[in-house]
């Protein structure tokens, strides 16, 4: 690429235009941590004010302090927490034993886990809403949880990696008599750790944003996870945009942060996550 | 480990009786729950379709009725006509925009990281922090927006703009995912190709048309078709920014659904919405296989 940069395209053009769209595309969040800023007045004020004066946190204490989000951050995170570590154990577990264990109709069971990738979940609402009225779960976490603990794309990658380590990892293992479970968890899990991790950021981010079925199986504000909580933000909170922007901020930022910390695992997971790279 | 016992391990394998234990143990528990939560609910979701069922109370089977009120049901088609509305808004859009902020993060030199870190992170937003942002950057009233360009416009209570600016919205939340695809495929591109062209005398434009459009051409076609696939599932935005409206002119087919299933309490005639939801998705998705069973070959 460095012969191509010198030309004027790359070298004055490109760079005028990535600015630009970084900032196109950084302005809204700024915006919205600028008002997060304000006094309530200042945010609503005609004309606009563009920067706060003083800049206070005082939106950030009374979301904090008043209102649901407290309960609504709980939930995200024991629901997010659970859904991620039994997503990858049930899907490791299967994986395994689609890649290593030889049964009769093994091809067909892996095929007919696969199907999920086919079926819109969005077609099974309605259905799935009866079902958790009769294990009477809507409006709890048992609820929300649930129908988000099956992955078939986890399997697809658990799968593919397990086919990857060499057979005799695994027969001599059987060899000195170890049972399949163990072998699981002190021969795969281990050479697994970095698809492990960047399988459990991409489901755990999934898990914290997923808005549609936590919407279906929650209506009361206490037992909302925060996506559908911010639905309850303009009755709860009112006109109060500077508030509102607050809690746009703190829902956003634990997702953020993993993304920021983990940048290069959150990359590779969500591209195994798309069957581009294995 | 010596090639004696590896051998021997084979025919060991090969004659040995399938071991049902950890078959079973391993299997049951992901087995049980898709089964209970995902197979379960796919077969209630075509039987319900053929029922008068209330959202909880099973109704009684009326055969092919909900079919034929759908086919004859100018709101079903209406809301297939903004799902495809929302699909032409959206999927060239997100594919060209996608691939233009990845040729421009990796041409950015030192800004590169920060550029990719950028356009990424509205796509690790949820939805409703995506669309709270922006109903407010869009006030009509108060939004930096209006207020800047000395505009009054409604952007989602106009019926003429709400579509395009929900469009807009996602583009904004979703396009950093295509990025990524297209770095990834721009990695395949190998350095000395680049070089070669150059010693060659290429122009710019010469090389994007020559080498980087063709190397990218099965990024491209894996993107378009997953876009459009996921346009058609669109709900969450439109429901959080219009409602379907104004005037219904935002209501895609899953609002249509969730609107009959939710506050009408029609859940067999939802259920029959959703099944022709799901045909549409399997032909979308037979076809995206096809494209990419092909791009593979």
């Amino acid at each position: 690429m460095n012969g191509i940069r010198r030309s004027v395209w790359m070298g004055v053009l490109a760079p005028i235009a990535l600015l630009t769209l970084m900032a196109v595309w950084a302005a809204p969040l700024l915006w919205a941590a600028i008002t997060s800023l304000k006094p309530e007045l200042q945010a609503a004020a005609q004309p606009i004010v563009w920067l706060p004066h003083p800049a206070t946190l005082e939106s950030f204490r009374s979301v904090l302090t008043t209102g649901n989000l407290p309960n609504w951050y709980l939930n995200s995170v024991i629901s997010s927490v659970i859904i991620t570590v039994v997503t990858l154990i049930l899907s490791a577990a299967a994986a395994y034993a689609f890649s290593q264990l030889h049964f009769p109709g093994r091809n067909l069971l892996f095929w007919f886990s696969l199907v999920g990738f086919m079926l819109p979940f969005e077609a099974l609402l309605v259905p799935l809403y009866r079902l958790m009225n009769n294990l009477h779960t809507i409006n709890t976490l048992a609820g929300i949880i649930l129908p988000q603990l099956v992955s078939p794309i986890a399997i697809f990658v658990f799968r593919q990696f397990f086919d990857q380590i060499p057979k005799e990892f695994r027969e001599a293992a059987v060899m000195d008599g170890a049972t399949e479970l163990r072998i699981m968890r002190s021969v795969f899990v281990p050479l697994s750790a970095n698809i492990i991790w960047a399988l459990a950021i991409v489901t755990f981010i999934g898990a914290w944003n997923n808005f549609l079925w936590p919407f279906i199986v929650t209506n009361s504000p206490e037992q909302m996870t925060i996506p559908v909580g911010l639905t309850q933000v303009q009755s709860a909170y009112g006109l109060h945009y500077a508030q509102t922007m607050a809690v746009a901020i703190l829902s956003g930022l634990p997702v953020i942060l993993a993304y920021l910390l983990f940048q290069r695992r959150v990359t590779e997971g969500f591209l195994s996550a798309s069957g581009l790279k294995g | 480990m010596t090639v004696a016992r590896t051998s021997k391990q084979v025919k060991v394998r090969k004659s040995a009786p399938t071991v049902w234990g950890p078959v079973i143990l391993l299997l049951l528990p992901f087995l049980a729950v898709y089964l209970l939560f995902f197979i379960w609910p796919a077969l209630q979701t075509i039987a319900l379709s053929f029922t008068n069922s209330g959202l909880t109370q099973t109704g009684k089977f009326v055969g092919m009725a909900n079919f034929k009120t759908l086919i004859g049901d100018a709101s079903f088609w209406d809301s297939l006509k903004h799902t495809a509305y929302f699909a032409v808004l959206t999927v060239i859009p997100l594919t060209a925009i996608g691939m233009v902020l990845a040729l421009l993060t990796v041409s950015g030199g030192r800004l590169r990281r920060i550029a990719q870190a950028v356009f990424f992170i509205p796509y690790v937003l949820p939805v409703s922090v995506a669309t709270l942002i922006w109903q407010w950057v869009l006030n009509p009233n108060l939004g930096v927006i209006n207020a800047a360009t000395g505009s009054q416009t409604a952007w989602f209570s106009d019926p003429n703009l709400a579509m395009p600016a929900v469009a807009a919205v996602t583009v904004w939340w979703t396009v950093g995912f295509n990025m990524l695809l297209f770095l990834a495929g721009l990695q395949n591109i190998s350095r000395e190709t680049y070089e070669a062209a150059e010693l060659d005398g290429a122009s710019g434009l010469d090389v994007f048309r020559y080498i980087t459009w063709p190397a990218l051409w099965p990024t491209t076609a894996l993107v378009m078709t997953l876009q459009l696939v996921g346009s058609f599932k669109i709900f969450s935005q439109v429901y959080l920014l219009t409602g379907g409206g104004p005037f219904d002119s935002t209501r895609v087919v899953l609002e249509y659904m969730y609107d009959t299933a939710f506050t009408n309490t029609d859940a067999g005639y939802a259920s029959a919405i959703a099944v022709a939801f799901f045909v549409a998705i399997l032909l979308l998705t037979l076809i995206q296989t096809r494209l990419l069973n092909r791009r593979e070959t």
